[in-house]
This record gives C-alpha cells, sequence and structure tokens, in this order.
C-alpha cells in the first residue's frame, strides 16, 4: 500500500511541467514534490498563505510557518505571504495551473468525492472545492479500490460530491484516466492487464492506447 | 479607554465574553489562534457559544480545546477533520456543524467585516452545502446567495500591535486573522509584542487600528504542534484539502 502510493506520486509528478503553479491536497498528493525532477521549476501555493512554498525545513521548525496541514515548511526565493480570502481569491481566479488532490470515488463525468463518508468520516470539505473549481488542471490521486475490493471509479458517486464535473485526469496504481466527453483509459501502471483495470472499474471506459 | 491606548489584561476581556455569544476566532489548524485569549474563553465558563473560525484545530490545539468542553452549540467551519471530538459532538446531536468552503467561508466574514450585504457564487452549487441558502438567478444562471457574517466578539493573534491596534502578522499564522479582526462588534487582539505608534511602519501594517478595541499581551503558543508529538499517527482524519 505505501508502495502503491509512491508509485502513484511519481506518476503524478509527470503532470507538472517547468513553470507552473502547482497546489497540492493531503495524502499522495503531498508526497509528488519527492519525484519532481530537478529542471522542473515551479511555485507551490499553499491556501493557508503561502505562494513558493519549499521543502520541509532540515532544522529550526517555526510554528507560523507551515503548509495547510499544519507541518513546518520553507519558503523558496520570491515567495509571498497572503491571508485566506486572497489565498482563495487566486485559487476561484483560475491562477493555479494543476491541483492534485486525493479522492474517495470519481465517476465517468469527473464528478469527485473527497470530503465525507456519511457516518463514519467527517473531516470537511476544506479548500477542496475550491481547488475543484478554479484550478485549470485538476488531478484526482486514489488507490484502485477500496480496502473490501470495491471500485473507486464509478458509474454513479455514492459519497456526497465535492464538485460537479472537474477530475481532468484520475491516477491510480493501475492505471491512469482522462476525463472529456467520456472516460478513456490512457495507460495501464507496470504490472496491470486491460483485464486488470476492466474487473476492478465499475464506470465504463474507452481504452486509448 | 482612549482609542490609542487599547492595550489591557486578561481579567479584563474576561468581561468581554458572554453566554451565548457569536464569536469568531482567527486562525488556520490552530496556526494564528490566540492561545491565550482561547484559555481566557475556557476560565470565563461562559457556554452555548457559536463559534465561526476556518476549522475545529485539534483537541488540544487552538479553539479545539474549548470546543472539546462541550460549551459551544453551533460551529461554522470548514473541516473539523483534525479533531475528532468535535466529530463526536456533531454525532452525538451536541455541535451543530455548518461545512462551508474554505474561501467561501473566509469571504463572509470579509463582507459583515467590510459592510457588504452577501455575494453570489455558484460554489457548492447541487452539493450538500448548499443548505437552505437562497437560490439567485441573474442572467439564466443560477447562484448562491451566501450571507455576510459578523460577530459579537473576535479574536486574533498578530506578531506585533501597536497602542491603537495598527497589526501586522507572522508568515502563515496570518491566515483568517485580518477578516476576523474586521468583522467583531468587539475584537480583541493578542499580539506577540506591543509597542508604541508610530514604531510600526505604516506600508507593513495589514489591519488598521481603527477595526481592533481591546489588545492583550501574548506568552506564544502554550500547546504542542502534530509534528512535534511523539506519535505522529496520532494525527486524525484531514479534510479534503
Amino acid at each position: 500500500m505505501g508502495d502503491a502510493r509512491q508509485i502513484i506520486a511519481q506518476r503524478a509528478a509527470r503532470e507538472i511541467k517547468d513553470g507552473m503553479v502547482v497546489n497540492l491536497g493531503i495524502g499522495i498528493p503531498s508526497l509528488v514534490p519527492d519525484f519532481l525532477d530537478k529542471n522542473v521549476r515551479v511555485f507551490f501555493q499553499a491556501e493557508n498563505g503561502i505562494l513558493g512554498m519549499g521543502p520541509t525545513p532540515k532544522a529550526g521548525a517555526d510554528g507560523n510557518l507551515s503548509n495547510a496541514a499544519g507541518f513546518p515548511v520553507t519558503i523558496l526565493p520570491g515567495a509571498s505571504y497572503f491571508d485566506s480570502a486572497m489565498a482563495f481569491g487566486m485559487i476561484r481566479r483560475g491562477c493555479i495551473d494543476v491541483s492534485i488532490l486525493g479522492a474517495l470515488q470519481v465517476n465517468e463525468q469527473g464528478d469527485l468525492a473527497n470530503w465525507i463518508v456519511p457516518g463514519k468520516r467527517v473531516p470537511g470539505v476544506g479548500g477542496a472545492m475550491e481547488l475543484a473549481y478554479g484550478a485549470k488542471n485538476l488531478i484526482a490521486l486514489m488507490i484502485h479500490c477500496e480496502k473490501d475490493g470495491r471500485p473507486k471509479i464509478v458509474k454513479k458517486c455514492s459519497l456526497p460530491i465535492t464538485t460537479y464535473c472537474c477530475v481532468k485526469k484520475i491516477i491510480t496504481d493501475m492505471a491512469v484516466f482522462s476525463v472529456s466527453d467520456r472516460l478513456y483509459l490512457d495507460e495501464l501502471m507496470p504490472g496491470f492487464t486491460t483485464d486488470d483495470v476492466k474487473n476492478n472499474t465499475e464506470a465504463d471506459f474507452v481504452i486509448n492506447f | 479607554m482612549h482609542i490609542f491606548d487599547k492595550v489591557t489584561d486578561y481579567n479584563f476581556v474576561k468581561t468581554q465574553f458572554f453566554d451565548g455569544m457569536t464569536l469568531l476566532f482567527g486562525g488556520f489548524g490552530g496556526v494564528g489562534t490566540p492561545p491565550g485569549l482561547v484559555d481566557c474563553l475556557i476560565e470565563t465558563g461562559v457556554k452555548d457559544v457559536k463559534l465561526i473560525g476556518n476549522d475545529a484545530g485539534f483537541p488540544w490545539i487552538g479553539m479545539g480545546k474549548f470546543i472539546c468542553l462541550e460549551r459551544a452549540t453551533s460551529l461554522i467551519a470548514s473541516h473539523i477533520g483534525s479533531n475528532p471530538i468535535a466529530g463526536e459532538l456533531m454525532t452525538q446531536g451536541k455541535l451543530q456543524v455548518e461545512f462551508s468552503p474554505q474561501g467561501i467561508l473566509i469571504e463572509r466574514i470579509r463582507n459583515g467585516g467590510v459592510g457588504l450585504n452577501g455575494f453570489l457564487t455558484e460554489l457548492s452549487k447541487g452539493t450538500t452545502l448548499e443548505y437552505n441558502k437562497p437560490l439567485i438567478k441573474i442572467d439564466g444562471k443560477e447562484y448562491l446567495y451566501e450571507a455576510p457574517i459578523t460577530g459579537d466578539v473576535s479574536i486574533v493573534y498578530a506578531k506585533k500591535a501597536d497602542t491603537f491596534g495598527n497589526l501586522v502578522f507572522d508568515k502563515t499564522a496570518r491566515n483568517t486573522n485580518p477578516y476576523v479582526a474586521m468583522a467583531g462588534k468587539v475584537t480583541i487582539v493578542e499580539a506577540d509584542e506591543i509597542v508604541q505608534m508610530g514604531e510600526l511602519d505604516p506600508e507593513e501594517i495589514i489591519v488598521p487600528g481603527i477595526y481592533v478595541k481591546y489588545i492583550v499581551p501574548s506568552k506564544g503558543y502554550n500547546w504542542k504542534w502534530i509534528w512535534e508529538m511523539p506519535d505522529k499517527s496520532s494525527r486524525s482524519e484531514q479534510p479534503a484539502k
């Protein structure tokens, strides 16, 4: 499982191109920077008020300089601090090139469910709705199936929707999908076959390779 | 109290909190939540508080410390995932929670703070977060009406304040604090450093003192952050983002 998360993050890193502004969600997305090519120069935005967030400090963590999950970070040359209204203003306005979020379910239309499992988990929506709404490109990362084997890429989300028709790409440990007029299977991850993907995906998809 | 000298002490501040008040609080996961004012609030024994802020903190961090005492009746926030006790209270019906997208919540608070009457957005339309917010149709398109938020009392954490209440913040501890400061009828600021008027560069002031009623000195954070805990796996559910 830990390995699967790394594999997903590694594949997601290839979606980040030189010169982009990127917002990363909590969970698997937070692993993505570890796999970025050194020649790819980007700015990470953190919705708690940083544009130009850098890596975890090697020493001397500052309680007032953290990422949106509350963990210490650093800043890069050219970084800025701002308040929450500005942070979400730039998100809604479409200034973020790519937003990479964890997902609980995604359906054929690219509807994203990632904020609540009624009766079980009530974390809340945080900034996910705005990121899904405003980002030019939204990539959803997830382990392909639930622990009990149920598919998470579904015809219709059973969980409450975060945002409708927002996901452009889905990266799992089994495959990479894109969503446009419908769902396309673009790539298989190493060790998986088209049949594996078919057997573990509820949504209909078109093979696109 | 003269507007040029708003500095007071925690004993006086206690008189500003009352049962049933709407309390706005600054901070994001406890970063930028005023630790001394949270403790002061706890010590007063006030109850039936209606809380509005970004999140429920952690059980031992930020407003989470107060929420766990079951003296808040409601909370408007963007997430409660880092405070499982808030989740339990919600499930038991002891805490009424209204979730708001994070940026919409701060914009509602900002609206309250600048004397506007609300705004329209398509965000969260058609989702469970629509609640009973009015839908307004303009040019054939429907939008949700988001009402402004104000509070009886606002509590804010600043890095520096002068005695008029001009405020400077510290890095990501700024977050919701400027707008929380603007939206409270009585805004109380806890500041790491209190200086004389004229000592702050007017260019660096983020919130002008006109919004501030009282200032108290801070002793800094008195909790351990999640990353300082020996067992980080005690970390609870995180928000969707």
